[in-house]
């Protein structure tokens, strides 16, 4: 599965987007957990929430290749 | 009626002043957000904004909405500037129009402070030194 990413999440990966093998992930917490494996920099962010189909998932959402998702690293707009 | 926007043009306080402005709206609170020259006595020379468009579109949506519900805002106004910006341009525009002044402040001050807590847009500040996302780490 496609997972995207902005701002410092973005730099982290060193790509705008990473793909995932979707048997790796079923969960955002799994997600989460292959992310800060892989890239330890994302455990020193303030936050790092998921967005799935354009909304903040929980860590029990389930994740299709389907699924719209975002990494999104602390917001500062304004 | 609602008017939300994420904008790679410069951003106008005139037109969102019109945009809001109703004969049955005593009181128009109007934020304007700017790039400020410094950060913690480090020169600013530029910031560069970078949204998720749609989510962050949905959001401001529900910042909207959230206004006609809890004060009754007639007209709200949130437009959001991506790009780079330099000292003293226009990074958000938040109006809203409501029958009597209070409502106004209080619904405009939520939604300045929901818009920085919930809406997927980043700041990268630039100094002469180097370069920050902000509010990335703790």
């Amino acid at each position: 599965m496609r997972v995207k990413a902005f701002g410092i999440a973005k730099e982290i990966l060193g790509n705008s987007s990473i793909y995932i093998e979707p048997n790796m992930v079923t969960t955002v917490r799994q997600l989460k957990d292959y992310l800060y494996e892989r890239y330890p920099e994302m455990l020193h962010l303030k936050t790092m929430a998921i967005a799935v189909n354009q909304s903040y998932a929980t860590d029990d959402t389930n994740l299709s290749e389907e699924a719209e998702i975002v990494i999104i690293p602390p917001v500062s707009g304004g | 009626m609602t008017s939300i926007e994420i904008s790679s043009i410069p951003l106008s306080v005139t037109d969102c002043y019109s945009m809001v402005s109703t004969p049955n709206g005593g009181g128009q609170a109007i934020f304007v957000g700017t790039v400020r020259n410094q950060t913690q006595k480090k020169k600013v020379l530029k910031l560069v904004f970078e949204a998720y468009t749609p989510m962050a579109i949905k959001e401001m949506q529900k910042i909207g909405l959230t206004l006609e519900e809890r004060w009754g805002a007639l007209k709200v106004v949130i437009h959001h500037r991506v790009g780079e910006l330099l000292v003293g341009d226009i990074a958000v525009i938040i109006a809203v129009s409501t029958p009597h002044r209070a409502a106004a402040f209080e619904a405009c001050q939520y939604a300045i402070d929901t818009l920085k807590e919930t809406v997927p847009i980043w700041k990268k500040e630039f100094f002469e030194d180097g370069e920050i996302w902000v509010a990335a780490h703790p």
